[in-house]
Parts: C-alpha cells; sequence; structure tokens
C-alpha cells in the first residue's frame, strides 16, 4: 500500500542534505546542541520533543522520541501526561480565540 | 509461562538460532566485516580474569528475555564434581575473580558450598541473584545473611523502578516481590556507603530499544528507588539485549527481528572493542564446557583446541587459553552497540 509517510524515510533524514548541503549541516549541528545537556537536562528535553512531536503530529518525531523516553527511563505515565500537556495546550490554544469569536458577536448584535 | 525447551520451539536449538543471523547477514555486515573495517583482524582474548560458572538453568521466573531459556522446567544443573573442576582450574589457573549465575543459582543444591569454597581460596565472588527467590520459599530468606556472612557482591536484575514494566519483562508478581527481596538486602547492610556489601542492579530495556546512557539512568533509579521505597544500591549496569533464544523469540514473533539488528549496527562503536568482556572472561557451562562468554554458551560456540575438541575446565591447560581467537557472530553487535554492554554493565563512557 502507497502511502505518503514511509517508516523506512526516518533512517533516511540525513539525505536532506544532497540538496543543501550547507543548511543542512548548520540544521544538524544546532539540533545536536539543542538536545545536548544544558540548563536542562538531555532527559528533560527528551519528553519535551516527545509532547512537541504531539502537538505537531509529526509520526517521524513520535516514533523516535517514543523510543527515546523509553530508553531515558520515563515511564508509560510520565510519557502519556506528557501528550495531555501538549493536547491542552492545543485545545486551550482553539477555545481562547472563542474570546474573539465572542467579541464579534457582541459587536455585530444589537445590544 | 513455559520455555522455548518445554514447548519443543525449534528456537531452543542454537543451531536454528543461528540460523537466523545466516538469514540476516546480507542486510547486515556480518560482524567480523565490521570488525576488521574497524581495524581488528578478529578478536582474542587477554589473561582471563573473570571466571563466570553458569551453575545451571533452573530458574523461578521464566523472563521474557531470558538468553538462557532458564524456568522451573529446567534440570540441567552443574554436579558437585563439575564445581570441583571449577575449583581445581581456580586453583591452577590463579584466577582470583568468580560470577556465578544461572538460572537462579541459588537453586543448585551445592550453590552455597561452591560460594564459601572460592571465598576460601580468596576470591571475589559474585552472585547473580533474581531477588524473587529471596522470598520465593523459607529455606532461602537467609541468603542476605549468608551473602553478607561471605562478603559476596550481589548482583540483581530490576528493568524497571515501577512493576507495570517490571512484571511484563519477568513475569507477574516480580516487582513487588524484588522490592521485598532489595529491602531485605539492604537491612543486612548491602548497599549501603560504608558497610563494604556492594549491590549492584541490572538494567535490561524492557523491548526492543537500547539504552540511555547508564549514568542517567542510575541516577533516575537512585532517585525513584529511594524515594519511593527507601531502597539505596552501588551502581546500575546498563545491559542491552542480545538476540537470542526468548529475545530473538520476540523479536521474531513481533516483526522487529531486522529492525533491531540494523539499530545495533548503526550504533556498532568501535571504542568498545578494547573492553569487550570475552576479552578477560572464561564462561563454563553446567557440563564444564568453556565459552567466550555466557552468550556463546546459549549458542553452544564451545573454546575449542587446534584439533577442533571441545575446552572442558577438568582438562584445559590454563595457558591454553590466552590469546585464543575469541568466536564471533551477529549475536555480538549487542555488545558493541552504543556504549556497549557487558556483564559489569556499559564498556566506555
Amino acid at each position: 500500500m502507497k502511502t505518503y509517510y514511509n517508516p523506512d524515510d526516518l533512517a533516511r533524514f540525513a539525505d536532506i542534505s544532497q540538496y543543501d548541503k550547507a543548511l543542512a549541516d548548520k540544521f544538524f549541528n544546532w539540533y545536536n546542541e539543542v538536545f545536548a545537556e544544558g540548563a536542562l537536562s538531555a532527559r528533560e528535553k527528551s519528553l519535551i520533543a516527545l509532547a512537541v512531536a504531539h502537538a505537531l503530529q509529526c509520526p517521524y518525531c513520535i516514533h523516535a522520541y517514543t523510543e527515546d523516553a523509553l530508553a531515558k527511563g520515563y515511564s508509560e505515565e510520565q510519557m502519556m501526561e506528557a501528550v495531555h500537556v501538549a493536547a491542552a495546550i492545543r485545545g486551550g490554544a482553539s477555545l481562547v480565540h472563542a474570546t474573539q469569536m465572542m467579541n464579534r458577536i457582541n459587536q455585530l448584535s444589537i445590544s | 509461562m513455559a520455555t522455548l525447551a518445554r514447548q519443543q520451539h525449534p528456537l531452543a536449538d542454537s543451531a536454528s538460532q543461528l540460523r537466523h543471523y545466516d538469514e540476516v547477514t546480507g542486510i547486515i555486515p556480518p560482524f567480523s566485516s565490521t570488525l576488521q573495517k574497524a581495524g581488528y583482524d578478529g578478536l582474542f582474548a587477554g589473561r582471563p580474569e573473570i571466571l563466570q560458572i553458569n551453575v545451571g538453568k533452573l530458574c523461578n521466573q521464566t523472563c521474557r528475555h531470558c538468553h538462557v531459556d532458564a524456568g522451573p522446567d529446567r534440570r540441567e544443573v552443574m554436579s558437585r564434581e563439575t564445581m570441583e573442576q571449577c575449583l581445581q582450574f581456580l586453583d591452577r589457573s590463579g584466577m582470583k575473580t568468580v560470577d556465578i549465575t544461572g538460572g537462579a543459582p541459588e537453586l543448585n543444591p551445592h550453590y552455597r558450598w561452591l560460594v564459601s569454597e572460592c571465598r576460601q581460596r580468596g576470591c571475589r565472588v559474585m552472585t547473580r541473584c533474581n531477588l524473587t527467590i529471596i522470598t520465593a520459599h523459607e529455606r532461602f530468606n537467609d541468603l542476605p545473611r549468608f551473602f553478607a556472612q561471605h562478603q559476596v557482591e550481589v548482583i540483581s536484575s530490576l528493568p524497571f523502578y515501577e512493576a507495570s514494566r517490571t512484571d511484563r519483562q519477568r513475569g507477574t508478581g516480580v516487582f513487588d516481590a524484588s522490592i521485598e527481596a532489595l529491602l531485605l538486602l539492604n537491612a543486612e547492610g548491602y548497599g549501603k556507603p560504608d558497610s563494604g556489601l556492594q549491590l549492584h542492579l541490572v538494567y535490561n530495556p524492557v523491548g526492543a530499544f537500547l539504552s540511555a546512557p547508564q549514568q542517567m539512568l542510575e541516577q533516575q533509579f537512585k532517585k525513584e528507588l529511594s524515594n519511593r521505597y527507601g531502597i539505596v544500591f552501588n551502581n546500575l549496569y546498563v545491559i542491552n539485549n542480545l538476540p537470542i533464544s526468548r529475545f530473538l523469540h520476540f523479536l521474531l514473533q513481533s516483526g522487529q527481528y531486522e529492525e533491531y539488528m540494523k539499530k545495533l549496527v548503526m550504533a556498532f562503536n568501535p571504542a568498545t572493542v578494547p573492553a569487550l568482556m570475552c576479552r578477560y572472561t572464561l564462561s563454563v557451562s553446567w557440563e564444564g564446557f568453556l565459552y567466550d562468554c555466557d552468550f556463546n554458551q546459549m549458542l553452544d560456540l564451545k573454546i575449542t583446541d587446534q584439533a577442533g575438541n571441545a575446552r572442558h575446565i577438568s582438562t584445559v591447560p590454563a595457558e591454553a587459553l590466552q590469546e585464543r581467537r575469541i568466536m564471533v557472530s551477529q549475536h555480538c553487535y549487542g555488545c558493541t552497540a552504543g556504549s556497549g554492554s557487558s556483564c559489569g554493565g556499559q564498556l566506555v563512557p
């Protein structure tokens, strides 16, 4: 079955350098630096990445960071809570716009 | 759960496991050629330092990832006579470190005798205790006291600090029994600073993934086990799962065999090669045959003399084992992946 996403493509991520090596090198160097130990630990960054992966609904990122979070010793409960945080922000981001809708209703309606 | 041997499963036969390695060769390079590319024309043993004695396949647990295919239905246990041959080998080789494993080694009726004989010879003794054996029957309840009296280093598997993941790998109820046993070991002084009684935990990933660096997980395990249960221990040994026996069975059954092998190859780290445990360890089977490691033992890759005859602990000259060529196959990628893997945890920082 043909699909837009092929799981094997994740391992080919580095191939994006074929058309523009200079920019790809900058991206991968920056990426590696972002995930290194810093003010936040590499372990904490893994959980953030897992949550963001769900917010972006990126199948490659979910595949990679689920495994990374398991490897870094997070429990299933912790991982699911992180996904709920992502979902809550996404849900909240929609709902908070309801204030715009309400403003417009008030603007248009005879008081 | 019955062992593969009890089920008469094809994977209970080591030749069948090796055939699966042949099948994957082509998709991944042979381990020997990867070694060669890294500048090693084979693997050669140094001076053997650790005698790892596998005293049998009998175990009170049937863990999903077990490379021994150990379990309650196994009947292979080392005899007192073979143990005596191991002790004679220690005397003539001068080796001073013994690592006792199984199965659950404590189920061997001569286990305590072997420990005390090794200690009387001044050997450092490590024992691989699955923890649940301590509470499995009242005759084992005094094991923590026995270990302490003999100054034995205790090395115990605990794949996670929560029940769900631990029990998935090691069986229902294993986590709770393990926590109870760890508390008993702590009460005896094990893992406590300045007690001199070493307690190390072993972490195997519960599934087809590699582990994070040892130090990161050790920190997490220490924090969680201390906060939740007041348990202390010395070191966490992080060990990769090798595609052998029941873990190979899991990989094949779940359709992840090729992907896992590719993962191991991608993670090949040449810096691990000088520290590989097979270079400094000798593994003895319950029957007294010699192997480069416990994994080769389960794949029946025996150490042989130049004529191809299997070496036996009763007759092997100690000097014949130095600089021998180590038998390698595709499972060896498990020990060279990432920071490396051995019975003593990761090999390089």
